[in-house]
Formats: C-alpha cells, structure tokens, sequence
C-alpha cells in the first residue's frame, strides 16, 4: 500500500483537480475562453494569423435558415457540420458521400435532408452546447486526410492532438477514430489515443479507452513507429496557436489533409489528461519543466526548438 | 505560504463557528445529540397566614443558584401583599409586606428548575469564611467534644475525612460514652446539625446549615431537611448529617443555607407552610431556550427555533442542503464518481428521505427508465430542445401520478410519496442521460446514471443521520464549517481515487523523463 503511494507520487501524473487549480485556472484567462469555445471565432482568428484551417461552407444561426442548408450543400458530397460551442466532440456531423439522394455518414449509416435538419436545429438549441446555450452551426470542408493513418483508423478524421503550455509543446498524440467511436476522435469516446514523439514524431505507445494497445482494436495494424510527414512545422503550428487565444495551457487540433497538409481544426482550454496514457509517461514533470523556466522564446521557432531539446524520449 | 488566504479564511470560518456551537453547547446546553429530554420540577411554596389588623411583613427564603439544578423560572402569588426581594449574599430573600392585611392570607411562591445532570453536587464554591473562635464548651461536653476531636483527627487526612468520620461516630449504631454525652438532650435534626457545626468549631473548621428540599413526584406539604455544609479551605463539602455521606442526590434541592428561620412573620401569625412538586420531562432543547431567556443571551434570538413551526419544517431539511452538496464535492473531487447534473443527487436525496430508500430508488428507476423510453420515442419526431424537454416533463408528471394511483388501489402507501420527486430535474436527467445514451453508448449512460444514484445513495445516508440532521438544524452555525471545508477542497489538487485507477499503467512502470 505504502509502496504503491510512493510509486503514485513518484509517477507525477496530472490529475483533473491538479489540472483544473494549477494549469487552467493559473494560465488561462476566463476572458480568453470564447475565443477557443467558440469555433467560428477561433477560425477566423487563424485565419487572419494566416494559419490554415479546413475551409468554412457557411454558417447557420437562426432556425429559419435551415431552409438554406440544401443550398449551402448542393453540390457537396462530403461535409462537417459541428455546433461552435460543442464540447466534447458532441454534435459533429461527419458526411461522407451520398447514395441515392441521401447521406451517408462516416459511420455509414444514412440520412435523408430531414434527419441532416434536425440535426441542426439540435444544435441551434443548444443540444450539444455548454450549459445549454441557443449555439450557431458550422458547416466546413471535410478533410481529405493523408493516407498515413489508413491503416490505423475506423472511417473518421483522425487528428494530432498537442498540449501547448507557455506556448511549448508539451505533449502531442494522435487520436485515431475506431468503430466504436463512430469517426470521432476522442478519446472517451472509445477513439485511440497514439502517444508521439516531440522530438522525432513517431507514433510510440497507444491507449484505446484507458487500456494499453499495441494494434488498432478494428483494422489490427501495430501503431508504432508512424512518422508524421513535416513533424517540425506541425509543432510550430501548434505552438503558434498559442498566440491566437492568449492560453498558457491549450490543446491545439491539428489534422492532416492529403493536400493541403496540416489544418487547425480547433482549440481546447481545458485538454484531457487521457493523453498520458497514450505516451506512458507524465505530463506533470514536463509542465513543472516549462513552469521553471524564466524566459520563453518569443518566437514559435525557438519554442519548438526548446521543445524537442527537452523532451527527448529515451527507448527503454 | 501558498493559499494563505485561503487557508486563513478557512480556520476563521471554522473558529467562529466551533465557538458558536461550544457556547451553546457548554452555557445554554443545547444538546449535541437529539431526543434528549431532562427533567422539570416544579415546586411551589405555600404560606398560609392570619395577619393582624396592623402592619404586618412576612420574610420567606428563596434558593440561590441551587447545586444540580438550573433555575428556569419563579414567580410570585402576593394577592394584597407588596413584594420586595433581597438577597446578603448568601441567601435570597422575599419580603411581603402590606399596611393592613387583617385576616388569612394565602402566598405563593413557585420555582421551576431543570435537571442539571453535569453539575457538581459533591462541593460548592464559597470563598474561605473566617474560622470560628473555639466555644466555651460546659463540662462534661468541652472534655467529650475535645476527646473526640483528637480521636477523628488521629483518624483522618483532611477537613473531609475528617468531617465524615465525625459523623460517622457521631452517628454510631452503638455510641460510645463521649458521644453519649455530646448527644444528650438533642431531639431534632436541626439541633443535631447545630450541634456538629458546634464540635466542628472545637476545632476550628467552618461549618453551616443547609435546608435541603428532597423532591419527590406528587409531594405535598412537604418540608425541608437539614444538612452540613464544611469548608475545606477553597470550596463547602456537604454531608448528610445522618449518614455521613457526602454530597447532595440529584433530588435534593438546596433552598437555603444558615440558622435562620425559613419562614418569618411579624403581624401575622403563620398557620402553615409546605412544598408541593411536580416533575415533568421536556426536550432539552426547549430548556436552553428557557435558559437562554434567563441569562438574556442573544444567540438563541438567531437560531431557527424562534420561526413559526411550518418555517422551521422546511429548515429542518434545508439545512441538509449543505451536507449534501459537501458530499457531492467530495464524490466528485475527491472519489471522481460521474453524476448527471451538480447536484440532482442532493435532491433525489431530500426525495429519498420522504419516500424511504428502497422505494425511493424503485420509484427513480422506474420513471427514469419510462421517461427515457419516452424520450427516445419523441427523438423519432425530431422535436426542438425545449418542447421536447418540456413534453418529457410532462410525462414526467403523467408517470409520478400513474405510479401514485395504482400503488394506492394496490395498497402499497409507500408509491404516494412519489409525489415529492422533484420533477423538473427528473426531466433534465432523462434528457441528458438519453443525449449521453446518444453519444457515448448505453454503457456510459447507464454508469452515469448509476453513479448519479450511487451519490444519492450516500447523501442519503448521510442527511438522514439523525445526530446530524440535529446538529445541522440546532446549531446552524455548523454550516460555517461545511463552507471551511468546501472552501479548502476547492484548491485540492490531489487526485482523485478513480484517477489512481485510470493512470494504473503509468503507477506500474518505471516513469520515462
């Protein structure tokens, strides 16, 4: 028993109360929060910081412009629609094609117009937004992701998940969609969670639903050893997204087009700590790293420099 | 220091409150466990008199402070008689007096007291009184009382023992000649009192008379019995004079102390005087209040028990509001259990305390398990969020009143309580858990919901804990410490007990930098 104390605190890990009184409540500004919560914000905030982001069809925000949605669609076979102030992953809405005039989702299921409305009247009323609140609905490009991830991922768009802190990479993952978490990328909802290599960008360990894998639970391929294309450059992304919102400890999504190459496709003020399990190892330590330093380089280049210097993984 | 304000706040918190709470605990004694009840006598004092035609005045002694006791009340019947009191110090004094009072008179004096079970009946605080000079005993008794003394001081290691030894020659089956002598010619206990404080001023230790009232249930005309007080230098020991033991029995009333006479008359002869008592028993909290009102303290005039009696109903189960939100903390922060909602478990918890458990977690299940079935019938429809929430309300009430019909035309009175449910977040719970249902699978629903009534569960248990259910409605200011303590949890940053199941793999291994 008292061993096991002894191996919790030596392992440092970060827990939700640690997380929430010492890093979020510490580092990130109340006022700050509607930049990320808010998508459509946070888009256009990147989008005049000149980084990319998968472009925005349109926006619906009252109930009688569900009238427009055919029109904002036609000619599109493959679409998101997400509520700006989802939290979660709830209320996204992932088309991938159509078949005789109706929708099919990622997870393959069909929809007709109809059910594609609800949808979004849903999200008007705020079904899938914080506290309940009338939201507004974003339709956006899907993302033509790189074929890298084929083999390890369910349908779905997987993305890169990096934990900033002072505007340094901390921590990254990539999240990988699976059956079950029906083309999501998050993790409770039974998506995988790959641990990454700040300083090489291989795909190390995995999590699927807090057990330790080593293959994808539906496709069966291992998931280590993945390098990501352009590693250097989706860290200074990552790291320039800290400047977009002002928040000391953010968790920045990026996804990988096919042609495009990496797209932010949105912020986080409060990231999950599940992304500890995917690299097996502490995210507490690396902040308390960043947290020591007294200066941080002004630019993105050095403070991903700063990164991959310090956080070096050493093969057992 | 880190959260030094914090932490500052928190120990203030607590110190008013504990301070709060040990005043009226130790001052007024207000009880810490419920259902405690203490008895009430009531004793009355009659005094008859036929008073002259002239000017007549009637001195009658009152208790001061009895030992044992707490005083609640005493009033006065004077009828035509002025009433003044005085008090020497010692003793407390009526004085009735009129100009002209020709015939009988009847006056009245009555005492309420409370049962003081904590208090000290054994010795009595009094400063040190001057030693009395030694008498100028007659012979044979100067050389008996003189022999005796040196015998029991032989015999005894302080004034008490040495007390208690006299009195328990002096009281011998089969005395011997000294006390033979010392006894001679005394037929009456107070005689035998005086004499023994006589014999004790032999050798110079203070001793005093106290009339002693032995209450009984029912007692009429009753009369008081003398004891023997003696000061042991820093407080008075009493002894019953004839058996020597010490103390006064938690029945005995002290009402007066010295030679004087209890009842005194001048213009007026005095036909007869008695006691009658009566006993009762009453929660101990109403004495407190009574006691409260006597030492004029301020603090019972903010306590709930002063709100009309359906007010204070509805605070008997507010002030549990509190102990359940602590527990919601503590489930959440500290356990990490998911509920749906802050703190529907609170009140599923309040509803559980009408309903009894059992049927209680019956009763949710049910209509939960009804009301999701509904809602998934009404997502078919595709309805907007807030008519849509508002028609599961509505079904909501529909299922409360249906449950509540078929179980009174079964019989089963415990499906009525099902009325107190509260309704609108069983609605918000349905909704919520059908949207987790909805996204995350029936698996994480289910566990919500489950630890949703798992936390009521708890509350439950704890809000219906008698002892503190009383405490939390007697001494509102305990209320202070639960906010210390939900101030002090919001900065912990330790983790939470499910948290060390979740990160078991990274407590496993040897932690990589």
């Amino acid at each position: 028993m008292i061993g096991f104390l002894r191996r919790v605190r030596e392992a440092e890990v970060l827990g939700m109360n640690r997380r929430n009184a010492e890093f979020i409540m510490a580092y990130n500004a109340r006022r700050n929060y509607p930049f990320v919560d808010d998508k459509l914000r946070s888009k256009k905030l990147a989008e005049e910081a000149g980084i990319q982001v998968p472009a925005l069809y349109g926006t619906i925000e009252i109930e009688r412009q569900i009238r427009q949605l055919p029109d904002i669609l036609a000619g599109r076979d493959d679409f998101v629609i997400k509520p700006a102030h989802g939290s979660g992953g709830s209320g996204i809405l992932v088309v991938a094609g159509s078949q005789h005039g109706r929708y099919r989702r990622a997870s393959g299921t069909l929809m007709d117009q109809r059910d594609v409305d609800h949808h979004v009247s849903n999200i008007l009323s705020g079904m899938h937004s914080l506290g309940g609140q009338p939201d507004c609905a974003l339709i956006e490009q899907r993302v033509q992701f790189a074929p890298l991830f084929d083999d390890i991922s369910y349908r779905g768009v997987p993305d890169i998940r990096t934990v900033v802190f002072r505007g340094v990479p901390v921590m990254a993952m990539v999240r990988l969609p699976t059956r079950r978490s029906d083309g999501k990328a998050n993790l409770h909802q039974g998506a995988v969670g790959a641990g990454l290599d700040i300083g090489t960008g291989r795909t190390t360990t995995a999590v699927c639903l807090d057990r330790d894998i080593s293959e994808h639970p539906d496709t069966g391929a291992p998931i280590a050893g993945i390098q990501i294309p352009d590693w250097h450059n989706l860290l200074i992304l990552a790291a320039r997204c800290h400047s977009l919102a002002q928040l000391g400890y953010l968790g920045v999504d990026i996804v990988l087009d096919r042609i495009q190459g990496p797209l932010m496709l949105e912020l986080n003020a409060r990231p999950g700590l599940s992304i500890q399990l995917a690299n097996r190892t502490s995210l507490l330590r690396r902040l308390r790293r960043i947290e020591a330093l007294e200066t941080i380089p002004d630019d993105a280049d050095g403070r991903v420099a700063l990164a991959r210097e310090l956080f070096v993984e050493t093969p057992d | 220091m880190k959260n030094l304000h914090l932490k500052t706040l928190a120990a203030l918190l607590i110190a008013v409150g504990a301070a709060m709470m040990w005043h009226k605990v130790t001052t007024l004694g207000l009880p810490l466990t419920p259902d405690e009840e203490t008895t009430i006598w009531t004793v009355e004092s009659r005094i008859s008199i036929d008073a002259d035609s002239g000017p007549s005045q009637v001195d009658f002694m009152l208790p001061t402070n009895p030992p044992g006791f707490n005083v609640l009340s005493e009033d006065f019947v004077s009828g035509r008689f002025g009433l003044s009191r005085d008090s020497d110090g010692i003793n407390r004094q009526a004085l009735w007096t009129t100009r002209r009072a020709n015939g009988q008179h009847t006056l009245y004096y009555r005492l309420q007291v409370a049962a003081a079970p904590d208090a000290d009946r054994n010795a009595i605080e009094g400063d040190q009184p001057s030693f009395p000079p030694v008498p100028e005993y007659r012979e044979p008794y100067g050389s008996a009382a003189f022999t005796v003394l040196e015998e029991v001081r032989q015999e005894s290691a302080d004034i008490a023992s040495f007390a208690r030894r006299l009195l328990d020659r002096y009281n011998a089956d089969s005395p011997d000649e000294h006390i033979q002598v010392l006894r001679g010619g005394i037929d009456n206990e107070l005689m035998h009192v005086q004499n023994i404080s006589n014999i004790l001023a032999g050798a110079r230790i203070p001793a005093r008379v106290s009339h002693v009232l032995k209450l009984r249930e029912g007692m009429r005309r009753a009369g008081t019995t003398p004891y023997l007080e003696v000061h042991n230098g820093t407080e008075w020991i009493p002894f019953d004079p004839r058996t020597g033991q010490r103390g006064y029995q938690e029945d005995h009333l002290v009402w007066y102390r010295g030679e004087a006479p209890i009842v005194n008359a001048s213009g007026a002869s005095i036909l007869e005087y008695g006691f009658s008592s009566a006993r009762t028993v009453r929660a101990v909290v109403d004495v407190a209040e009574r006691r409260a009102d006597i030492l004029g303290s301020r603090v019972m005039d903010f306590s709930l028990l002063g709100l009309p009696v359906d007010t204070q109903n509805i605070y008997q189960t507010l002030v549990l509001v509190p102990i359940g939100a602590l527990i919601v903390v503590l489930m959440r922060n500290v356990v990490g259990i998911k509920t749906f909602g802050t703190f529907m478990p609170v009140l599923i918890a309040l509803a559980f305390r009408e309903t009894q458990l059992l049927w209680g977690i019956i009763l949710f299940s049910s209509i939960v398990a009804c009301g999701l079935a509904f809602r998934f019938y009404l997502e078919r429809l595709q309805l907007l969020l807030v008519p849509r929430v508002a028609s599961v309300l509505v079904a909501v009430v529909i299922l409360m009143m249906g449950m509540s019909v078929v179980s009174h035309h079964l019989g089963v009175e415990h499906g009525l309580s099902i009325a107190l449910f509260p309704m609108v977040i069983l609605a918000m719970t349905i909704e919520r858990m059908s949207l987790v249902w909805e996204e995350n699978g029936a698996r994480d629903a289910i566990q919500q919901g489950l630890g949703s009534l798992f936390v009521a569960v708890i509350g439950y248990g704890v809000m219906n804990y008698p002892p503190l259910a009383h405490i939390a409605f007697m001494f509102p200011e305990s209320m202070l410490i639960i906010l210390a303590v939900m101030l002090l949890m919001g900065r912990y940053s330790g983790f939470r007990l499910t948290e060390l199941w979740r990160f078991r793999a990274l407590f496993r291994e040897q932690p990589r930098p």
